[in-house]
């Protein structure tokens, strides 16, 4: 188990996370602290885990069938695998955006206000505007988009169609924003408007992001974990595992001699 | 220098032999791909061409003029001319006595009873409500003129039908009778209008005054019964399936049965509507409320596993993203799912209700081959259906059938593709761009 720093106020924790798609394992007890209102990357070759792991988080991988899950997943000390909990709730409290941006095929208004909607925190149509002015402003879209609210979310381009999903996330109000991959199916002007967008959410949310891309996650995290094979092989602040990783194995990833 | 293009095949140069044979196989491929639909084409238009020929003549209908003396029968009868007396004349005779009157060179016994053959053995009752009418109106009791069908006979004799050459013994039609509808024809007491009872009446023994009303009204009984239970059934069974049902043997058992019997026999639906609906629960036999339930069974697991396609064609990147927005199960069907693969089902459910609307077999399993004269009113009364009707009326050996089963296939003919183009539209009008 290599030794993994220590987070004072992790928001989500997980202990010796297992999954298993069958009587595969994908995951290899991964314990790993996210940060509080920071950003934290997973990097690592494909099919390393890191997606699985992450889907972990907001208990996505319920819906994959024979998906199954050892360990605990800790968000705020209590365990979202415990037999009580209600998914809907939790994922109320966190957020995904997806690789490919996946607007639903209804005007941009009715996208960001789905969320608050389906969870009646808002009915009033001026709370609801309010929501939607906000998000959008949040996610960065407002001006491009606030004088044609009522048309399809599919008519936006691929990187306005992924900061739409971002606000439509925000919308619900979570306390943690899961990223997989968000930008892979960018161009690099949309890229470098969703890292800057990253940087500015993370004053009110934590967010953890998966990217394939190295510089993406110098540039834009404040911790990252390298996994490898389902285990994560080191974790550490950005900065000391980009300059100064401390197994040969980060090295060699980092510095692209595989993955 | 050649004037050769270098990119040009030519037969000259070796090296271009195999690409030369296999522009020259494709070439025949396509010209047998041509030629398959020009041969459906064909028989397709041979068909038609056939159907349509054969029944549009079934539209029109020859009509006789008459003319009605009540008063001559009623001072025969000794009566006063009253309401009720006029109500109970025999107006059969009345209008045979007019033909005498007209054709007074019939003499003979044979002749008289072919002059009485002129006119539909139904006239009498419109005579009758018309005479009453007339008597109501100004206290008329003759020169009541108006217009009947003529009988079956003298229909296709008029409309060239009958084939009136060879000897009168073997004819369906007398010389004399021929000789009285060319006299009625110059004096134009002879006419071809619109056959609206072929569509408004109900089915009859006499070809002439035969319609499909009754058989209109099954189908769309049969119809609205089989549809309202097969698309609730069927698409909350599709539904479960695709987006409930936890993977287990039941469910690939359940799975493979019911892609199995949408291949089954229509005639064995029959069989099962027999046992389980007329034997088992006791439901009126030959009702459109049997008929119904039956082609529901038959059409069932088609509208599962078209709705299950359509359910499987929504994105996944769609409930992945309401799901991480918090949406449960029943949000995730209603809000995304069945939106997105309405067209789909629609689709699927309007070419469902044309194939039962076509469905003949199982319908005569459970007993809608009777003759029936009336129109249905209740779910449970006697009844037949379009494909039923087409199948009885083609059996009949009156000569006015025969055009009249070429009219009733042309106005199924319609109704499908009405149904069908209906389903174009819809699908077109709800598909989503991605």
């Amino acid at each position: 188990m290599p030794d993994t720093l220590k987070i004072e106020n992790a928001r989500i924790k997980t202990r010796k996370l297992d999954v298993f798609y069958g009587a595969k394992q994908a995951v290899f007890g991964v314990d790993l602290d996210i940060a509080l209102n920071k950003v934290t990357a997973l990097i690592g070759p494909s099919g390393c885990g890191k997606s699985t792991f992450l889907r972990c988080l907001n208990r996505m991988n319920d819906t994959v069938d024979g998906c199954e899950i050892k360990g605990k997943v800790l968000l705020d000390g209590h365990d979202i695998y415990a037999d009580n909990v209600d998914v809907v709730l939790l994922r109320e409290k966190i957020g995904m955006v997806f690789q490919k941006p996946n607007p639903f095929p209804k005007s941009i208004y009715d996208n960001v206000t789905y969320g608050p909607k389906i969870h009646g925190t808002a009915k009033k149509k001026a709370v609801l505007d309010e929501i939607v002015e906000r998000s959008l402003v949040r996610a960065g879209l407002w001006n491009e988009v606030k004088d044609r609210l009522d048309e399809p979310g599919t008519s936006l381009s691929g990187g306005q169609q992924q900061r739409l999903c971002i606000a439509r996330a925000i919308a619900v109000n979570p306390e943690v924003i899961l990223m997989d991959e968000p930008c892979s199916a960018l161009d690099p002007i949309a890229t470098a408007i969703i890292e800057d967008l990253i940087d500015d959410l993370k004053k009110n949310y934590t967010i953890v992001i998966v990217t394939h891309s190295m510089q993406q996650a110098a540039r834009v995290s404040d911790y990252a974990a390298f996994f490898h094979m389902g285990k994560i092989v080191e974790f550490g602040t950005t900065g000391q595992i980009f300059t100064t990783p401390k197994l040969k194995q980060t090295q060699d990833y980092i510095t692209g001699r595989f993955g | 220098m050649n004037n050769i293009h270098p990119f040009a095949l030519s037969d000259n140069n070796p090296a271009h032999k195999k690409l030369l044979r296999r522009k020259r196989s494709e070439t025949r491929f396509r010209l047998y791909g041509l030629g398959a639909i020009i041969i459906s084409i064909s028989f397709l238009a041979f068909l038609l061409a056939t159907i349509f020929s054969n029944g549009f003549t079934a539209f029109e209908r020859t009509m006789i003029k008459i003319n009605l003396n009540m008063e001559y029968q009623l001072a025969e009868d000794k009566l006063e001319p009253t309401l009720e007396n006029i109500d109970n004349l025999n107006f059969r005779k009345i209008i045979s006595d007019g033909f005498k009157e007209n054709f007074p060179e019939a003499t003979s016994r044979s002749q008289i009873l072919e002059l009485n053959e002129l006119v539909s053995k139904h006239a009498y009752i419109a005579a009758k409500s018309t005479a009453i009418n007339a008597f109501k109106q100004d206290k008329r009791l003759k020169d009541i003129i108006l217009w009947v069908p003529a009988s079956s006979k003298i229909d296709m004799l008029y409309k060239g039908k009958l084939d009136v050459s060879g000897d009168e013994s073997e004819r369906k039609v007398s010389d004399f009778q021929v000789g009285v509808v060319k006299k009625l024809e110059d004096a134009r007491r002879l006419k071809n209008s619109f056959n609206w009872q072929l569509l408004t009446g109900g089915d009859s023994r006499e070809p002439e005054i035969a319609g499909i009303y009754g058989s209109l009204i099954g189908s769309i009984f049969i119809l609205l019964i089989c549809m309202g239970s097969a698309l609730p059934i069927g698409i909350g069974a599709a539904i479960y399936l695709e987006e409930f049902a936890p993977k287990s043997r039941w469910k690939t058992m359940a799975e493979i049965g019911i892609n199995n019997l949408a291949a089954v026999p229509s005639i064995v639906y029959g069989l099962l509507g027999l046992a389980v609906f007329l034997k088992f629960m006791g439901l009126p036999r030959s009702s459109t409320l049997a008929g119904g339930l039956t082609l529901a069974l038959l059409i069932l697991p088609i509208i599962i596993v078209s709705t299950r396609n359509a359910i499987a064609s929504v994105p996944p990147s769609i409930k992945d993203a309401a799901i991480a927005l918090g949406a449960s199960k029943m949000q995730v069907v209603f809000h995304h799912i069945l939106p997105l693969s309405l067209p789909g089902i629609m689709t699927g459910s309007i070419l469902s209700m044309a194939r039962a609307l076509g469905e003949t077999a199982p319908l005569l399993m459970i007993g809608m081959v009777a003759f029936v004269r009336d129109i249905p009113e209740k779910i449970t009364d006697p009844a037949t259906a379009l494909p039923v009707q087409i199948f009885i009326w083609s059996d009949l050996p009156e000569a006015g059938f025969v055009e009249k089963t070429s009219a009733a296939i042309i106005v199924l003919l319609l109704l499908l593709v009405i149904a069908n183009a209906f389903a174009v539209y819809l699908r077109r009008k709800f598909e989503y761009k991605w």
